[in-house]
């Protein structure tokens, strides 16, 4: 049984039918990938399974349970967290504080390992644990997001297009971090432009075009395809 | 003599604005609206301590409490059945909802209170006499400004520190990055209107101590003044709006004192618009820069 399951979902923005029936499934472990071109439903379906969105018609069920209906802030307690897409971090809050507040869920006691755990992941956060976020460079800021959706231990982690806006060297960075969270059995669906990184890293993958899954296969698979390659991997 | 008899009424009528405009400036930060209900709220409270301690001899101790917990209860339905529905609407229109609520409560209080002026009595009576009577300061003044310190200690001691407070601070910043958190954003927003009009029932027994005349229009000018304080200090800012109280009260006193009785309420207002003129976010308000 799938850790996820989206089945045939349909999500419109008023009259805008913006995803037309996406179905696809994570794993538990597996690194799962969503690539397509800016404007193709992706981070649309990742908001739909927050709950942020919510399908017209199709399900969302997570390790089984049907997540129609529940409240995005409840969705965290199921054990998915998202990194959402421009990081949104809060600006004005210490790096500790941003930690804290992806504890929301956790009970207190678990806060201080958790923060140390991420610390430990991530060394440039713990020397900047009471600098604003704000101030944070664009990797920096990746990280503590990243860290941040870590803090509530979710047994899914969604990264929405971590790489956006960051020098190719930070790319590197957030994806070698991407590896090490799969390593460490971390389950993850990332959604990104950056097809060529996101395939490298991903067990499997989809390609979604204009609201709808056009090719899946493994990340590898994917890789070789014609399609991609002349459509995403510039070949 | 009589410069730090106005100085100190000054800050005493300060400290008033100030509790009342926390309640406007969290309201703000949180909701991104303006509660002109607020002060309607302040009047409300007033009156539950007027009869908790009038008609049915409580303590005033226990007719403040009472107060609070009718502002709070108030404060929350108010939230939920006026505010809660137009979460998405525009915001001219959560404005105009917010006078509406504000014309309700000032005509119920009409209809049931009559629209007669009440006197209240202190909540505590007397004063200290130093300087061989020139310099006197009533305990209803000390109690003000004590209040007004105690509330900002313990209100940025939660805002800072507190889970809550962080979460508060959180929703103020993005919504939906904190709904990702697992924060509940309506219950956090009732929270806010739950603290800001528990503070409306204090400031409104002490502004009806100092100035004991309470009718239906009572917290209607304090509550716009407050407004202003809280634009003053840089609204969404609680440091601001305690700054921004008490110069208010101090350049209010000051104006009426040595200028004239009545351009003090245009003084207060020009001392607004000067300060926006040269600062648009505010006295303490904050310019956040977003990264890219």
């Amino acid at each position: 049984m799938a850790l996820l399951q989206v089945n045939d979902i349909h999500v419109y923005y008023g009259s805008i039918h913006a995803v037309k029936g996406v179905s696809f499934e994570v794993n538990q472990g597996e690194v799962v990938t969503l690539i397509g071109a800016n404007g193709a439903g992706k981070s649309t379906v990742l908001n739909t399974i927050s709950g942020l969105l919510h399908p017209r018609t199709g399900s969302v069920v997570f390790e089984d349970k049907d997540l129609k209906g529940v409240q995005p802030h409840k969705v965290v307690e199921h054990g998915l967290a998202q990194v959402p897409e421009g990081r949104r971090i809060f600006l004005q809050m210490s790096v500790e504080e941003n930690l804290e507040m992806g504890a929301f869920t956790q009970p207190g006691s678990t806060v201080e390992p958790g923060i140390a755990d991420v610390y430990e992941r991530f060394p440039r956060l713990k020397e900047r644990r009471k600098q604003i976020a704000g101030t944070l460079s664009g990797g920096e800021q990746q990280m503590l997001a990243m860290g941040r959706a870590l803090m509530s231990k979710p047994k899914l982690l969604m990264l929405d297009e971590p790489s956006m806006g960051l020098a190719p060297i930070l790319v590197e960075q957030i994806f070698d971090i991407i590896k090490e969270l799969h390593a460490a059995g971390t389950t993850i669906l990332l959604v990104e432009q950056n097809a060529q990184a996101a395939l490298a890293v991903a067990d499997r993958a989809y390609v979604m075009e204009t609201g709808k899954i056009t090719l899946s296969g493994t990340g590898a698979e994917l890789m070789a395809s014609d399609e991609v390659q002349k459509a995403y991997l510039g070949g | 003599m009589s410069f730090l008899n106005n100085v100190i009424t000054g800050i005493s009528l300060g400290s008033i604005y100030a509790i009342i405009a926390l309640g406007y400036t969290m309201v703000y930060g949180i909701a991104k609206m303006l509660n002109f209900a607020h002060g309607d709220v302040i009047m409300v409270g007033a009156y539950v301590c007027f009869f908790a301690t009038g008609s049915f001899g409580l303590h005033p101790v226990a007719g403040v409490l009472l107060a609070m917990v009718v502002c709070t209860i108030l404060g929350t339905v108010i939230e939920g059945l006026a505010y809660k529905p137009l979460r998405q609407a525009p915001s001219l229109a959560v404005l105009i909802t917010a006078i509406g609520v504000s014309w309700f409560l000032q005509n119920s209080a009409q209809l049931l209170w009559g629209a007669a002026p009440k006197v209240f009595t202190p909540v505590v009576s007397g004063g200290l006499s130093i300087f061989g009577g020139q310099l006197n300061i009533s305990y209803v003044t000390i109690l003000t400004v004590v209040s007004c310190l105690v509330i900002m200690v313990l209100l940025s001691a939660f805002i800072g520190k507190g889970k809550m407070g962080k979460a508060m601070r959180a929703c103020s910043e993005d919504k939906g990055a904190a709904q990702l958190m697992g924060i509940n954003v309506n219950s956090t927003i009732s929270m806010t209107f739950a603290i800001g009009s528990a503070l409306a029932a204090i400031a409104g027994v002490l502004m009806c101590s100092a100035y004991p005349t309470l009718m239906p229009t009572t917290g209607s000018l304090p509550g716009i003044k407050a407004f202003t304080a809280a634009v003053f200090g840089g609204i969404g800012s609680v440091p601001g709006a305690f700054v921004g109280g008490l110069l208010l009260g101090i350049i209010e006193i000051f104006a009426k004192a040595y200028i004239s009785t009545d351009l003090s309420d245009a003084i207060v207002f020009l001392a607004l618009i000067i300060v926006l003129l040269v600062k648009p976010s505010g006295l303490l308000g904050k310019y956040v820069p977003e990264k890219v």
